[in-house]
C-alpha cells in the first residue's frame, strides 16, 4: 500500500515477463505534467462527523465506486505481540453483528461487491469495490459498516485463523525471499517496531488471545485514527453520507501515537541463512527515508538512476545487462511513517553470490562518490515526468494514491506539484544527499542460500 | 494469474494465503465491450489491428501479439520462445542492445513482454501522443533483430537465473512443472514455458535466429491498441509503420493433440518444502476444442461454484467448516489452444494428511455429479460476473489483453462479447453434466508435494554455461 501495486488479473496461463518491474522497485509515482487529466483530478477532503478525514475523487465514467478505510493500525503497533495487528484486521469480517462469516461473504458476493482487508507495517486497510446500482451499493455498504463497527471476534474464528496463519508462516520458510526479508528487517530495525514481521511469529501467533485482539481493535479502530477514501461515480453529497455511515458508530477515540524514530545502523552487519536453494538471495540496505523527508525527491530521482527504473539503471546494467548475473536486480526506498528501508537486492546462483555482491557494492560506492551524470539526470526526469498520465489511468490507481496522500498527510496538491519537485533536482543535490544519507560502510547484508559447498 | 509490474516489495507482506493454482490459472471472464466497440483492420501484409477506445485518461496501451509460445516448441528447444522474447530487447540494425527500453523510458513509458503457452506479447504504455514511437520500434524489431551472439551468451544466463528463481527454488512451482510433465504425453503443454534447464544449457544463437525467422512476421501478429485514441488515426499510423513489412510463409503447426489418457496418473515431488500440497487435474475441453460450445462455460461455472470467492464451497466447507485445508481452489482456463486441465489444489490444515485432503476434494467434486447446484449459488456467481464486467473496464491494459489472447489462440476477439451471455445461460443441469462427463478418474492427474527434511540442493550435472559457438 505504501507503494503502488498494479495487479492485472488475467485469464491466462503462466506469464513470464522479461523483467519484473515488480522487483525494480520504482517506489514512487510520477505526476503532474500538466495534462488535462492531472488538472482534472480534484481531490476533495473534509473532516467527517466523527473526526475522521475523508478524501474523495469524483470519477463518473464507470458505474462503480472504490472505498478504502485506512487505520494507523499496522504491525508497527503490535508491541510485544507480533502478528496482533494482522490478526485483528483478518478477523474483522469473520463474523460481525448478526452475521457469521458465511453470511458476510455471501452478502458481498450476491451484490457483486469485492471486499478485502489487509495489514502492513504502517496501515490496516479495509477495501470495498462495488457497483453504484443503488440496492447493491446500499447492501455492500451496510455489510462493510457492520464489519467496521461490530466485529464479533469469536474464539472459534480465532482458533481456525490461527492455524491458517501458522501454516502460512511455515510456508514462508520455504521461500528464500521471505526468509531474507525477515532477516533484513530484523537487522535493519533491531528494537524498533518496524522489525516486527507483519504476520507474526509461530510463538506469538500461538499466544495471541481474544482479549489482545479486542483491546487492539478498541484502541486503534477509532474514527480519529482512520481516513476514508472514496473514488467513483458518486457525487459529493453521496460521498459525505457514505463516509459518515461507515464511521457512524465508531468511537471518535484518539489518533495513534507517533512511532519512535529509527536509529541508524552503527556498523556493517552480515546475516547468512543456510537454505537448500540453487540461488543465493541477497538484500543489502539500511534505514532510508520517511514520507515527509526533506531529501525525499532528491533521493527518489537518485534511486531511479541507481537501480529504481529497471533496464538502463546502474544496478541493472552492471548486474544483468553487462554480466548476466541475475534476472532481477533493483534498488528502492520504501518511505513510511518513519524511515522505511533503502534496499538493494538480487538473486543469483550460489557460486557467484560473492561476485554479484561485490558488483552491487561497487556500483553503489561509485554512485555515491561520483553521483549521476547530467545525461542520466535528464533522462530520468523525462521518464518520471513524461509518465505521469500512466500512473493515474484507472480508478484503482487513483484510489491507491489518494489513500497514500491521505494516510501520510501529504499536501492535496502533491500530485500536481510532483513533477515540479522532480524538475528542481540537480546532480549536485543527488550527490550530496546520497553522501549524507547512504553509508556503504554500515550496511545490513543478508544472504540466504546454500553455503554447504563453501569451506 | 497476476502480472504485476510494480509490485511493492515489502510493505506488502499480507495475510493472503491463496495457493499456487491462483497464480497459475484463474477464473475470470474477459471483458465485454458493449458501449465501445472494437475496431478491426487488416493490413495487406496480413497483420491484424484491433483498436479499443477508452478516453478516461490520456494514455495509450500498445500490445503486439505473436502466434508463438511454449506450445509451438518441441523437445530439445523448450523455452526458446521465452528466450527469444528476452533477445527482442537486444538490438536491431537501428538500435543497440537495451536502446529500445531506453527510448521508451525517455518518453515516460513503461514496457515489457510476456510469454505464455500459446503466445508471446510485447507492450508499451505511453502518454497518448507518443504512440508513433511505440509503433516505429515494434515495426523495427518485427524484422530487423540482430540477435548478437555476445548478448545471447549473457542473456541465456539471465534466463537460467530466472528459472532458478521461479522454479528450482520454489517447491510449488516444481510440483506444478512435474504435474504438467505427468499430465501430458505428446502434447507440448507438458513442457514448462521457461524451458527445461538442460534445453536452456544447449540452446544456440542459431536456434534463435531460426525461431525468429519462422514466426516473426506481420501475418503472424495482432496489434492491439487501447486507450485515448482515434481508430482511423491509429490505422493510418499502423499502415505507415508496418505496411512495408512483407508477408512471410508461416509453416502450419502439427496438431499434436494429446493421446487419450487411459487411467489415473500420480506423481510425488520431494523437495525442500515445509508444507505439503496437493494438486489435481482432469483433462477437459476448452472453447477451441469443445464439441458442445456451452461446455467450457459450464466448466467455468463449475470452478466458480467451488472457488470463485470466499462464499464458494471449498472455502466454506473445506476451509471454514471441516477445517481440513487452510486453502483450496479450483481453476480452469477456457482460452487455450489445446485441451486443458480442470485443476483443483489445496494445502492441508495442521494435523491433516494429503490423503485426507485429496479425499475431501474428491467428495466435493462427486457431490457436483450427484446433486444439482442451488439456484442461490448460481445467482451469486452471476452477480459477480456482471459486476466484474464493469470492474474490468477500469484497466485499459486488461481490456487490450483480453482481445489479444482471444485473437492469438484462434478464437477471434468477438468472443469477448459472448462471455457474459454464455455464462448467464449456464443451468444447474449443465454444471452437473460437465461434472459427470469430465471429472472422471481415468482422466485424473494428481501431484503431491512431499516436504523433505534437511534436504540438500539436489545434485545436478554442472550446467554448460557457455553455449557452443558457431
Amino acid at each position: 500500500m505504501d507503494k503502488k501495486t498494479i495487479t492485472l488479473v488475467a485469464f491466462v496461463a503462466v506469464i513470464i515477463v522479461v523483467m519484473l518491474y515488480a522487483l525494480s522497485g520504482d517506489d514512487e509515482i510520477g505526476s503532474g505534467s500538466g495534462e488535462a487529466h492531472v488538472d482534472g483530478l480534484q481531490i476533495q477532503s473534509w473532516t467527517g462527523k466523527r473526526g475522521n478525514r475523508v478524501y474523495y475523487v469524483h470519477a463518473p465514467e464507470l458505474p462503480m465506486v472504490d472505498i478504502r478505510v485506512v487505520f494507523n493500525a499496522g504491525s508497527a503497533r503490535d508491541g510485544d505481540k507480533p502478528g496482533l495487528a494482522a490478526m485483528t484486521n483478518l478477523l474483522l469480517d469473520h463474523g460481525a453483528g448478526e452475521w457469521n462469516t458465511d453470511q458476510i461473504v455471501e452478502r458481498f458476493d450476491e451484490v457483486g461487491a469485492q471486499f478485502s482487508t489487509a495489514a502492513y507495517r504502517d496501515m490496516a486497510v479495509l477495501k470495498l469495490r462495488s457497483l453504484t446500482e443503488k440496492d447493491w451499493l446500499t447492501s455492500a455498504l451496510q455489510t462493510m459498516q457492520v464489519i467496521l463497527q461490530k466485529p464479533r471476534f469469536e474464539d472459534s474464528e480465532l482458533q481456525r485463523e490461527r492455524q491458517r496463519v501458522l501454516v502460512a508462516l511455515k510456508n514462508q520458510q520455504e521461500s528464500p525471499s521471505d526468509i531474507a526479508e525477515k532477516a533484513f528487517y530484523r537487522g535493519l530495525y533491531g528494537q524498533h517496531p518496524y522489525a516486527i514481521p507483519t504476520l507474526g511469529t509461530t510463538k506469538s501467533i500461538s499466544d495471541l488471545s481474544l482479549a489482545d485482539i479486542v483491546a487492539f481493535y478498541n484502541r486503534y479502530y477509532v474514527a480519529k485514527n482512520a481516513i476514508v477514501v472514496i473514488v467513483g461515480a458518486v457525487d459529493k453529497s453521496q460521498a459525505k453520507a457514505i463516509a459518515d455511515q461507515l464511521m457512524s458508530d465508531l468511537p471518535e477515540g484518539e489518533p495513534a501515537s507517533d512511532l519512535p524514530e529509527v536509529d541508524a545502523v552503527e556498523k556493517a552487519v552480515t546475516i547468512r541463512e543456510q537454505h537448500p536453494s540453487t540461488q543465493t538471495t541477497i538484500l543489502v540496505g539500511q534505514p532510508g527515508k520517511n514520507r515527509s523527508d526533506p531529501d525525499y525527491f532528491t533521493l527518489y530521482v537518485g534511486n531511479h538512476i541507481l537501480g529504481g527504473s529497471g533496464f538502463g539503471s546502474r544496478v541493472v546494467t552492471e548486474i544483468r545487462e553487462k554480466r548476466g548475473l541475475a534476472y532481477s536486480s533493483y534498488t528502492y526506498f520504501s518511505p513510511m511513517q518513519r524511515k522505511g528501508p533503502f534496499v538493494m537486492g538480487l538473486q543469483t546462483k550460489n557460486e557467484q553470490a560473492q561476485q554479484a555482491l561485490e558488483v552491487l557494492m561497487s556500483t553503489l560506492k561509485t554512485f555515491i562518490e561520483d553521483g549521476p551524470t547530467e545525461e542520466e539526470l535528464i533522462s530520468a526526469k523525462k521518464n518520471i515526468t513524461g509518465g505521469f498520465a500512466l500512473r493515474l489511468d484507472s480508478n484503482n490507481d487513483i484510489t491507491e494514491y489518494v489513500a497514500m496522500i491521505g494516510f501520510y498527510d501529504l499536501p492535496l496538491d502533491y500530485l500536481k506539484t510532483f513533477n515540479q519537485h522532480i524538475e528542481e533536482v540537480t546532480v549536485d543535490q543527488i550527490k550530496d544527499a546520497f553522501k549524507r544519507r547512504v553509508d556503504p560502510d554500515s550496511m545490513v547484508t543478508v544472504l540466504v542460500g546454500d553455503f554447504s559447498s563453501e569451506d | 494469474m497476476s502480472l504485476s509490474y510494480h509490485l511493492s516489495a515489502n510493505e506488502c507482506e499480507d495475510t493472503n494465503m491463496r495457493s499456487l493454482i491462483f497464480i497459475l490459472i484463474v477464473f475470470l471472464p474477459p471483458i465485454a465491450s458493449a458501449e465501445q466497440r472494437v475496431h478491426e483492420y487488416l493490413l495487406d501484409n496480413g497483420m491484424k489491428l484491433l483498436v479499443k477506445q477508452d478516453h478516461r485518461a490520456p494514455i495509450v496501451v500498445t500490445q503486439i501479439w505473436y502466434k508463438v509460445g511454449a506450445s509451438y516448441e518441441y523437445n530439445g528447444i523448450t523455452g526458446i520462445s521465452h528466450v527469444l522474447e528476452h533477445m527482442m530487447f537486444k538490438g536491431t540494425g537501428k538500435l543497440g542492445p537495451g536502446e529500445f527500453s531506453k527510448v521508451i523510458k525517455e518518453h515516460g513509458g513503461r514496457e515489457n513482454a510476456f510469454t505464455g503457452r500459446d503466445y508471446t506479447a510485447y507492450f508499451q504504455i505511453l502518454e497518448k501522443s507518443r504512440l508513433p514511437i511505440a509503433l516505429e520500434l515494434e515495426a523495427d524489431r518485427m524484422r530487423n533483430l540482430t540477435l548478437p551472439e555476445d548478448e545471447f551468451i549473457k542473456e541465456i544466463e539471465v534466463v537460467k537465473e530466472e528459472r532458478r528463481m521461479r522454479t528450482e527454488d520454489n517447491p510449488r512451482s516444481l510440483t506444478y512443472e512435474q504435474f504438467n510433465a505427468t499430465a501430458y504425453n505428446n502434447n507440448p503443454y507438458k513442457n514448462p514455458i521457461i524451458g527445461w534447464m538442460n534445453d536452456l544449457d544447449h540452446l544456440t544463437i542459431a536456434d534463435l535466429r531460426h525461431w525468429y525467422d519462422q514466426w516473426y512476421a506481420p501475418n503472424n501478429a495482432t496489434l492491439v491498441i487501447a486507450g485515448d485514441v482515434d481508430p482511423e488515426e491509429v490505422y493510418n499510423l499502423t499502415k505507415k509503420h508496418f505496411a512495408a513489412i512483407p508477408k512471410r510463409t508461416i509453416a502450419a503447426l502439427k496438431p499434436r493433440d494429446e493421446a487419450p489418457q487411459l487411467g489415473p496418473r500420480r506423481v510425488v515431488v520431494r523437495a525442500p518444502a515445509k508444507v505439503p500440497y496437493v494438486l489435481m487435474g482432469y483433462k477437459a475441453p476448452v472453447l477451441k476444442t469443445a464439441a458442445e460450445k456451452w461446455e467450457p462455460y459450464a466448466l467455468e461455472m463449475l470452478a466458480s461454484v467451488l472457488s470463485a470467492s470466499r462464499s464458494s464451497r471449498f472455502s466454506k466447507i473445506l476451509v471454514r467448516d471441516k477445517q481440513i485445508a487452510i486453502d483450496a481452489s479450483a481453476g480452469y482456463n477456457m482460452h487455450s489452444m489445446y485441451d486443458e486441465m480442470f485443476m483443483v489444489d489445496a494445502t492441508p490444515a495442521p494435523g491433516k494428511t494429503v490423503e485426507e485432503v485429496e479425499q475431501a476434494l474428491r467428495e466435493q467434486l462427486n457431490r457436483l455429479k450427484t446433486e444439482k447446484v442451488s439456484d442461490a449459488e448460481l445467482e451469486r456467481i452471476k452477480a459477480q460476473v456482471i459486476a466484474n464486467d464493469v470492474y474490468e473496464k477500469d484497466s485499459v491494459f486488461y481490456q487490450a489483453m483480453a482481445l489479444g489472447i482471444l485473437e492469438t489462440v484462434g478464437l477471434g476477439w468477438p468472443k469477448v462479447d459472448e462471455y457474459l451471455e454464455n455464462i448467464k445461460a449456464v443451468t444447474p443441469e449443465q454444471v452437473q453434466q460437465v461434472a459427470q462427463k469430465y471429472l472422471v478418474d481415468d482422466h485424473l492427474v494428481v501431484a503431491i508435494l512431499e516436504p523433505q527434511k534437511d534436504a540438500k540442493t539436489p545434485r545436478r550435472k554442472p550446467s554448460v554455461s557457455v553455449p557452443t559457438r558457431h
